[in-house]
């Protein structure tokens, strides 16, 4: 199977405390891989720093075999990496279907002038865009709210709207920090469902979650993280039984 | 006279300025600290200082001393009322809508001044004389001892009054942090009103002193608010000691500019400064990156 | 831009090309040319601040930039006042870019008080220059606009070049807000970070919306020029980037629309009360405090929905809108 990304020997330092102490893994293509361990552990800090808001402090990340720390988010998102965020971050100024084609943006091109005196190709590309970000709402199940204010969803239409605009600019690889948390079961069931839609579509799905019946049962591979290290790594089955890992969650409770 | 008295001259008149630009500071720091809102009205506060100082005393012909109680009391009432009036009753502002309020504020002061003292210029006569002092073949007003003694004095109380009294140690527990200050007890609401009349006062105070060796107008408060944020930036915002000494530096930069280079862009150099600082490094350069909250904005 | 925007447009435009012949009074015309060239400056001020949440209080100063440019090449260089109108823009956006890249790094108070500071250095510039600017006294003896034959000498007919720059410009910000630059620039009103690691280039539409709202005052700026063909620093000063900002918030930060109406209505309405004649920072003042404590969502759209929706106007919701996130 081919590698989508690479870290390697990864370093994060916020002023004399190290959140990340030479993390290395690989994800391959169309598996789920989770990141769990315990708080603290460094799971949110390797996301951001993927993701390009944090320069890490040494170490290196290879998206598709090329490095990609140091570009600047944008870019990142560009070139197949997007995310959602575990406290959520929408748009409350605007519409759903409106936080979806922000998605779109990075697929079009558009800029200022174009914009003002509406060329055809603008007009096109408004139209291609507008047409995507429902078919991504539809993917979803939130096709009904397309024209709802954001901010009148509820935490979970929120989730899945975040979900959309992620999938909105067709993603190689999409990040999902705790994409459980705030749900009830059954809305944890079929959030599952929808994660493994995601992967069959051929994303690949880098997934940090505290809910570990989640974990176990949709996950190809999972890595735990510790105080800033890899602890483990491997099958679900192989975690579960791998005496470092419960010492570390027993040791931390 | 001398290059070396020339210089000497600049820098005594930086630091007669520098001294009121680090008082203006000072009353950006204590708003900002209790509250991360920059007040934007501050130099208005600087400004009605002067002004009521000047109606008082030479209108009314209060006493210097009485009319110095009365104009710090009256200003302190005005910086109560403004917090009250415009501060307290929004929920949960947005930067934006601070800032405008601040703005709105700072013009409506300015428009209440036109309207009641004009558009003219006003002075106010030197507390003690206006015989100069010879000093190595350079001049100190006797107006500028009593600047630097009362900045000092007001210094002075200050850090006595943080340091010593109930409400100045529970303010400086806001500055920290607002949230645990609240959980402890302190009532957060008073201390932002507390610190809006606080650094009206002490605006108040650099306006009555700077009042003899500059005019007064309805006008004069957007400047000293501009150069005064400068001294805060460049000083490290919530950073006292360093408003004080940003204050002095960017009078003496001030004063030489104006010496050597050009008068009419004496204006301009604390303005330069100030975007110089911004674009450079906007946590201060006395200031300790730490400390300056940047990321709240 | 939906089907309301296109009604409001044609009403709007229909209104416009009516008004003169109306109103005779040359005076009251006059006051309707300020409000088109105002008008330009606050269209662009609420892209900036509405749309993408960034605030200006220099925007007098790319009108000035705009204006003395446009006088000074027109005089003392003797160019035909097109051409110089194209040359300030080019200056007034170049000035722009490069203010904008280190002042769009900062956020909220600093920016605020950034672009403060670059508003004063160049009113103090217009005062200083005195060779180029006339210093504090300003020059004059500006040329008209010609148009072919046609000196755009009379109000009258300087009424219609004006508004009819006016409603393009609109009718150019109303494509913009309703494209990709648009949303992008809603994003960042709504969430910075967020927006960049959803793939938009923050950085940048910050420093295009703010170059383009100087191009819009560059503009007015010579509009104003050639219409007065007098120039003094006055007028380019800190209490206009104040009014202007009253106007954008008088009729609601987040439309442009509402940008038009509140312009029309502060450079009206003091004109009617000449008993605040040099007062009027007063009334911009207090309007601006009861507005932002009130109806926070602006004067024109807060009673629309007090009209609407037959209730008081749900402050909170706008100033969520306005919330300036890290």
């Amino acid at each position: 199977m081919n590698t989508i990304l690479e870290v390697i020997g990864l370093r994060k330092e916020f002023g004399g405390i190290t959140a990340l102490d030479g993390v290395n893994f690989k994800v391959s293509n169309h598996q789920i891989k989770a990141i769990i361990g315990p708080n603290g552990a460094g799971k949110t800090t390797l996301f951001n720093i993927i993701c390009g808001l944090y320069y890490p402090t040494s170490g290196i990340i290879k998206f598709k075999n090329s490095k990609i720390n140091g570009l600047k988010p944008y870019l990142i998102a560009k070139k197949g990496i997007c995310r959602t965020f575990q406290n959520i971050q929408i748009f409350e100024n605007m519409s759903v279907l409106e936080n979806v084609m922000i998605g779109r943006h990075c697929r079009t091109k558009s800029e200022i002038l174009p914009a003002m005196i509406k060329l055809k190709k603008t007009r096109y590309e408004e139209r291609e865009a507008r047409a995507f970000a429902q078919e991504m709402l539809a993917f979803v199940g939130l096709e009904t709210k397309a024209f709802k204010l954001s901010s009148n969803l509820n935490i979970r239409e929120q989730r899945l709207l975040e979900f959309a605009r992620a999938l909105a600019t067709e993603p190689e690889l999409l990040l999902l920090d705790e994409p459980a948390s705030g749900l009830n079961i059954r809305e944890t069931e079929a959030m599952t469902e929808l994660i493994c839609k995601i992967r069959d579509s051929g994303v690949t799905i880098l997934l940090v979650e505290h809910d570990m019946s989640v974990v176990m049962e949709i996950s190809d591979e999972v890595i735990v993280l510790n105080s800033g290290k890899v602890l483990a790594e491997g099958t679900p089955e192989k975690i579960q039984n791998n005496e470092a890992v419960i010492a570390a969650y027993l040791g931390e409770e | 006279m001398s290059l070396g008295s020339q210089i000497l001259q600049y820098l005594f008149t930086g630091i007669t300025v520098g001294s009121i630009y680090g008082m203006v500071a000072l009353g950006f720091n204590i708003i900002y600290n209790s509250t991360g809102i920059i007040n934007l009205a501050q130099g208005e506060f600087v400004m009605l200082g002067g002004m009521i100082m000047i109606s008082l005393t030479t209108t009314f012909k209060l006493p210097l001393p009485l009319g110095f109680l009365i104009s710090v009391l009256l200003v302190t009432m005005i910086g109560a009322a403004f917090e009250r009036l415009a501060i307290h009753p929004l929920k949960n502002p947005s930067v934006i809508t601070l800032i405008i309020i601040t703005v709105a504020g700072s013009i409506l002061f300015k428009g209440g001044a036109m309207f009641l003292w004009g558009k003219g210029t006003f002075t106010l006569p030197a507390f003690s004389g206006e015989k100069p002092i010879f000093i190595l073949g350079a001049t100190i007003l006797p107006q500028t001892l009593w600047i630097l003694g009362i900045m000092g004095i007001v210094v002075l109380l200050l850090t006595l009054f943080f340091s010593f009294t109930q409400a100045g140690k529970a303010m400086k527990a806001c500055a920290v942090n607002r949230e645990a200050a609240n959980l402890m007890g302190i009532n957060v609401k008073v201390m932002v009103l507390f610190s809006f009349a606080l650094s009206a006062a002490i605006g108040a105070v650099a306006g009555i002193i700077i009042a003899p060796i500059s005019l007064m107008d309805y006008n004069r408060g957007t400047m000293l608010a501009v150069k005064g944020f400068c001294a805060a930036v460049l000083g490290g915002l919530g950073s006292n000691l360093g408003a004080i000494t940003a204050g002095f530096i960017i009078g003496i930069m001030e004063s030489l500019g104006a010496g050597f280079i050009s008068s009419g862009y004496k204006d301009a150099i604390a303005l330069v400064v100030l975007l110089v600082v911004l674009f450079v490094k906007p946590s201060g350069i006395l200031g300790n990156k730490e400390r300056s909250q940047l990321k709240k904005f | 831009m939906g089907k309301k925007n296109l009604l409001s447009l044609l009403i709007l435009s229909i209104v416009v090309m009516i008004l003169p012949l109306i109103i005779n009074n040359p005076y009251y015309l006059s006051i309707l040319i300020f409000v088109g060239i105002y008008s330009l400056i606050t269209i662009g001020l609420s892209l900036l601040m509405g749309y993408a949440g960034q605030i200006s209080l220099g925007q007098a100063a790319f009108f000035g930039l705009g204006a003395y440019t446009s006088g000074i090449l027109t005089t003392k260089f003797a160019l035909s006042p097109w051409i110089a109108l194209i040359i300030a823009i080019f200056v007034t956006a170049g000035v722009a870019f490069l203010i904008g890249i280190p002042a769009l790094k900062l956020k909220g108070h600093y920016l605020a008080m950034a672009t403060l500071a670059f508003g004063q250095i160049i009113f103090i510039i217009f005062n200083q220059e005195i060779t180029y600017t006339g210093g504090p006294s300003g020059f004059g003896q500006i040329p008209y606009f010609k148009l072919g034959k046609f000196m755009l000498d009379s109000d009258f007919r300087y009424y219609y070049f004006v508004w009819i720059i006016v409603l393009i410009t609109l009718t150019l910000s109303l494509n913009l807000i309703h494209s990709r630059v648009g949303r992008a620039l809603r994003s960042i009103h709504g969430g910075e970070i967020t927006a960049n690691i959803m793939g938009v280039n923050t950085a940048r539409y910050k420093i295009d919306v703010f170059v383009l709202s100087a191009v819009y005052a560059s503009i007015a700026g010579s509009l104003y020029a050639h219409f007065v063909t007098f120039l003094s620093p006055g007028t380019f000063g800190f209490s206009f980037s104040i009014a202007l900002l009253t106007m954008v918030a008088v009729g609601g930060m987040a439309s442009v629309w509402g940008a038009i109406m509140g312009t029309a209505l502060l450079t009206i309405l003091p004109e009617f009360l000449r008993i605040f004649h040099d007062y009027d920072i007063l009334i911009y003042g207090s309007t601006l405090l009861f507005i932002m404590i009130l109806l926070p969502e602006g004067f024109f759209i807060g009673l629309f929905n007090l009209i609407r929706k037959g209730n008081l106007p749900q402050s909170h919701l706008l100033k969520k809108l306005l919330e300036t996130r890290r």
